[in-house]
């Protein structure tokens, strides 16, 4: 125990320990999804898994990107490009926050020292059609993981329902290293031969992006790409579950949910350039939304969502 | 005589809806003891943030037995009669009893319904409970189908007596009652079984769980309160907050801090908002400086540092909180010294509503509307203009935006700021104003006249496009702003002319959709050229050209005479259609919008205390869209009628019209003619003419003053006159000319009390 309560020295070892933690408790830790996404919700581990009756449980880091987040790396706890560590068992299992406390115990918050809430608050995100119940969690008036118990996601009905956990890790690693300034916390280990902070690894590309996202990025070609995505969605969801050339039954959710989640991101994208106005808005979220509520409609028509030849519609 | 134990422990229950979902426990549990026969002597229910708890005490041990009797159909009466009796009775025909009834013989039957144990009741009721609760949101987990507010862990359900406690054998989806709980989430971790409520509330206690929330609240109010007075500080009261923060503990510590020297120049109110909406704290005022200086954080735990860790944790999550603040107020106030014009700017991309534009739209018409108004409410319409220009600029700051209920408040010092008139500053601030039956009404002219015309233009503006509040919709609140309207008048004893401003405010909004509705012509015209295959040129040209036949009508005539020029094939074409025509649309919903006011002020003044058809009465005089007069009338006549002579006045009022409204349509003619004294034949009548002479000689110059009360009062007056005459008199006489002569005299009544307001609407 004494040990286990021992402080993290740097940025990656809370991720290494909530890695081997959840690995402990039986998740299979998996690597972040390969494409840009607004938030660790977005991997398909989580959004497409947590639809039909087969059981799950994954642990992940998933970097994130929120283009109007950037600061030029001048924000001591703003970022454009920050991880989430991501949690998602289904059916959520009765201990679920009894095994959360013990991943914050594992990265060496004492329970005995802090104060630990749960106070309420409702996920929705409206681009996935999805929605839950639950808390942020709060370590001394910090909000340091959100905690949701999936009702709905793309529109289906969460049966059973999965629970998620996600950790901001920027700033839940800012307050367990005690760091005011997320870019002087230390990346590595502070006494390594080559010590980095944060700021070293990303302050120079938050720059870089801020600039492209802000003020450069072609708008006409992402608004194209937009349009791409969303056809190329609808083309893929279009086709027949049987493939002709193999003769299997191959419904191609997961290809199809890559370009909802490419349309996703090309909105954030508009959207940082300003060219979005308040009432398109919605409108955009609209389309994005259409696009993941189809993806989901069709993944419970495969064998991971749940699909068998005797309960098809 | 049995005491009750409930306990639901579940994870963490939202503190808002914790108050009520006890008192709905409370409800439901005891509503279905007692209808199935259970009655008892007490119930008191608790939550904390994972639990919910009811104590019964002196229920019944069994409901008691119930013999119930039942009347049937006579002997010998049809064969279906007797089967459906048999059916809703569930008996069989030997069980029924034959009685004397006066009428023959009548089949009975007497149903013994035994009592039920407690237990078995409890069960029943609280599985009802659980599985009906009304919480404002719940949830399923895992893989089972209940729904709770989060999912319910455990169900304590105990009945115990002198002998000791019993479970209540009860299963719920795979959670079986028992009589075991937890104490505190850290500071306790070991189940613990219960024998009583006593029993249950004490070990809790032991468990570091306060059961009460009012206790919880007294004990941080205490604490938070002498923590402060210790260091010369008060505590800024805050209900809600206390409330809310006493739901989100079980063991009350409080704690309390200090706010960086640097965030101390933040406008107070910006610090207590950014403290109470992230954090949950209250505010700590010194006295003697008048800022906010410390906070107060209630932790949920004991440590051994005293909460040391996690004051300096809360301090500094307060800390980068008031960092990001103080950068908005700076970057504000650079803006608003230089004048606010970027963020009026920006609100032209606000989109206030797809068919009313933007929300600089609507601050030109508010503008428009504040000049118009000035006059009226005392105010320079210089001012009113300006302060309606910048009102809502403080919507584009940063503040704003970050905490949108800082509207107005932070308007104002930013009007301060750029060096703008005072009343400027105080119009930003109060144009929201009221907001509510109570809020307190602005009293500064240039304050109302903006706030008059904020909310005029969002009625006019919804009206026109038909966007009315229907049943309990009312998206847009405007039910709230026609009271803002309504109070805003009345309170200042302004006298306005509505209907007039009505008009005006609609000519503002007609143009305003026409110019909006113009700018969407090019999507009319792309749309019809591919419909019916002509080059979108040709249809432009020929829109033009109708327009300019027009042009010298551009007001709402205007568009009337565009429309008949135009030809039905190019409105078609235009997708126009008569009724969706402005102008038609402004003369459609003008005494519309007045009603829409006046059902208002009936809510309005029925919370004051005055009947529905007293204001009915007073509606339907002339000039009632003046609500400070219609408000004045209504309040004399309700005095008035709560007096013995107004209330006798009316019946004599009715029996004097109605006589007259009888005998007018059976002839077919008025009497309007002046009654001649000479005609009277007795005392009682010539009392009555003299009596309407002098009742008129008060009235009619006290009406001229708008002086109600004592018009009223003179009318009143002419109870006894009335009465007597009645008494006295038939009005049909034989002879014509004295029967006509009374008529006429009716007539005189009818006319003078129907001049202070119209009688006939009164009730009873």
């Amino acid at each position: 125990m004494a040990e286990k309560l021992q402080k993290p020295r740097s940025f990656q070892e809370i991720i290494m320990r909530l890695q081997s933690y959840w690995a402990a408790q039986g998740c299979a830790v998996l690597q972040p999804y390969d494409m840009e996404v607004g938030a660790g919700t977005f991997h398909p581990a989580t959004t497409l898994r947590a639809l039909g009756s087969t059981p799950w449980s994954a642990a992940y880091v998933q970097p994130s990107r929120r283009p109007t987040d950037g600061r030029y790396g001048d924000s001591p706890n703003r970022w454009q490009h920050y991880y989430q560590y991501q949690v998602i068992i289904k059916p959520s299992p009765p201990d679920l926050q009894a095994l959360y406390l013990g991943s914050l115990e594992a990265i060496g918050i004492d329970m005995k020292m802090h104060d630990i809430r749960f106070v309420e608050d409702d996920w929705e995100s409206p681009t996935l059609g999805a929605w839950g119940l639950g808390w942020e969690v709060w370590c001394d008036g910090m909000e340091v993981s959100q905690f949701t118990y999936f009702q709905q996601v793309g529109g289906h009905d969460c049966k059973p329902v999965s629970g998620e956990l996600t950790y901001g890790l920027e700033r839940l690693a800012m307050y367990v290293l005690g760091f005011d300034d997320g870019n002087e916390m230390p990346f590595n280990d502070p006494d390594a031969p080559i010590p980095l902070t944060y700021g070293d690894v990303f302050r120079e590309a938050e720059a870089q992006y801020a600039r492209w996202n802000f003020d450069v990025a072609d708008t006409d070609t992402l608004l194209q790409h937009f349009k791409d995505a969303e056809a190329e969605c609808a083309r893929i969801l279009a086709q027949p579950a049987e493939d002709p050339k193999t003769g299997r039954r191959i419904v191609m959710a997961q290809p199809a949910y890559d370009q909802a989640i490419k349309a996703s991101h090309l909105f954030n994208l508009l959207d940082a350039r300003g060219v979005i106005s308040v009432t398109e808005r919605q409108a955009y979220i609209g389309r994005v939304r259409t696009l993941a509520v189809a993806c989901a409609d069709a993944f419970v028509q495969t064998k991971a969502g749940g699909y068998t030849p005797e309960n098809a519609a | 005589m049995p005491d009750l134990l409930i306990e639901l422990f579940s994870e963490e229950i939202p503190a808002r809806m914790q108050g009520k979902a006890a008192a709905d426990l409370k409800k439901l549990v005891t509503d279905g003891l007692v209808e199935a026969g259970l009655t008892y002597a007490s119930a008191g229910a608790f939550s904390t943030p994972r639990r919910l708890a009811l104590s019964v005490e002196g229920l019944l041990a069994a409901s008691p037995a119930v013999k119930e009797e039942r009347k049937g159909p006579k002997v010998g009466a049809p064969e279906q009669a007797l089967a459906g009796f048999l059916r809703s009775t569930g008996l069989t025909q030997d069980q029924l009893e034959a009685r004397d009834d006066k009428k023959g013989q009548v089949w009975f039957a007497v149903i013994d319904k035994p009592g039920r144990p407690a237990a078995e009741i409890v069960a029943d009721v609280l599985e009802q409970t659980v599985r009906t609760f009304p919480w404002p949101k719940s949830m399923r987990w895992g893989d089972g189908t209940l729904r709770w507010v989060r999912p319910l862990h455990s169900i304590l359900c105990i009945l115990s007596d002198e002998a000791g406690a019993e479970v209540v054998p009860l299963d719920i989806d795979g959670i079986k009652a028992g009589d075991t709980t937890h104490g505190h989430r850290f500071m306790a971790t070991d189940a613990f079984s219960v024998t009583s409520f006593d029993d249950y509330a004490a070990k809790l206690k032991r468990a570091k769980v306060v059961l009460d929330a009012s206790e919880r609240a007294d004990h941080i109010w205490a604490e938070a309160t002498n923590q402060a007075f210790a260091q010369g500080m008060e505590v800024v009261e805050d209900r809600g907050l206390l409330t809310e923060v006493a739901g989100l503990v079980e063991w009350p510590v409080v704690l309390l801090g200090k706010i960086e020297e640097q965030f101390l120049d933040l406008p107070p109110e910006v610090l207590k908002t950014s403290m109470k909406e992230h954090q949950k704290f209250f505010s700590v005022k010194n006295p003697k400086t008048g800022r906010i200086e410390q906070y107060v954080t209630v932790a949920n735990i004991e440590t051994a540092d005293q909460g040391a860790t996690i004051l300096a944790g809360n301090g500094r999550v307060l800390s980068a909180r008031l960092a990001d603040a103080k950068f908005f107020w700076e970057n504000d106030l650079r803006i608003a010294k230089a004048g606010m014009q970027p963020w009026i700017d920006a609100l032209s991309s606000v989109t206030f509503h797809n068919k009313l534009g933007s929300q600089k739209e609507r601050i030109d018409r508010i503008a428009a509307l504040a000049r118009e108004i000035a006059p009226a409410v005392g105010a320079d319409p210089d001012l009113a203009e300006q302060a309606a220009r910048v009102a809502k600029a403080d919507l584009s700051s940063e503040m704003v935006y970050e905490f949108p209920e800082l509207q107005g408040l932070m308007g104002r010092y930013y009007s301060d700021a750029a060096g703008l008139p005072p009343e400027v500053g105080a119009a930003c601030e109060e144009h929201y104003s009221p907001l509510g039956p109570s809020d307190d009404v602005p009293t500064a002219p240039v304050s109302v006249a903006v706030a008059l015309a904020d909310k005029i233009d969002l009625l006019t503006g919804f009206w026109a496009i038909d966007e009315k509040p229907t049943g309990s919709k009312d998206p847009f609140a405007l039910r709230r702003a026609a009271l803002g309207v309504i109070r805003l008048v009345t309170e200042n004893q302004t006298k306005l002319e509505l209907l007039k401003l009505l008009s005006f405010a609609n000519g503002v909004i007609s143009t305003a959709i026409r110019r909006f509705e113009d700018s969407k012509l090019e999507d009319y015209l792309k749309q019809a050229s591919q419909d019916l295959d002509i080059p979108v040129e040709d249809l432009r040209a020929a829109h033009s050209k109708a327009k300019e036949d027009a042009k010298q009508f551009d007001d709402s005539i205007g568009s009337m005479f565009r429309y008949f020029r135009m030809g039905a094939g190019a409105r078609a074409l235009l997708g126009m259609n008569l009724d969706e025509m402005p102008f038609v649309k402004s003369i459609r919903r003008g005494p519309d919008l007045l009603s829409f006011f006046h059902d208002r002020l009936k809510v309005f003044l029925k919370d004051k205390g005055i009947r529905h058809d007293i204001i009915d009465a007073c509606i339907a005089m002339p000039n009632n869209d003046d609500l400070t007069l219609l408000v004045k009338r209504a309040e004399a006549l309700s005095e008035t009628l709560k007096t013995d002579d107004g209330e006798n006045l009316i019946q004599g009022f009715k029996r004097a019209n109605n006589i007259l409204s009888a005998e007018e349509e059976k002839d077919g003619v008025s009497y309007e003619l002046d009654p001649d004294p000479k005609f009277a034949e007795n005392d009682e009548e010539k009392a009555l003419f003299a009596a309407l002479d002098q009742a008129e000689a008060t009235i009619k110059p006290a009406m001229e003053q708008e002086d109600f009360t004592t018009a009223m009062a003179a009318m009143a007056k002419l109870r006894g006159p009335i009465d007597a005459f009645f008494e006295a008199t038939q009005v049909n006489s034989d002879n014509q000319i004295v029967r006509r002569n009374r008529l006429c005299l009716l007539h005189r009544i009818r006319t003078i009390c129907g001049g202070v307001a119209d009688l006939t609407k009164i009730e009873g």
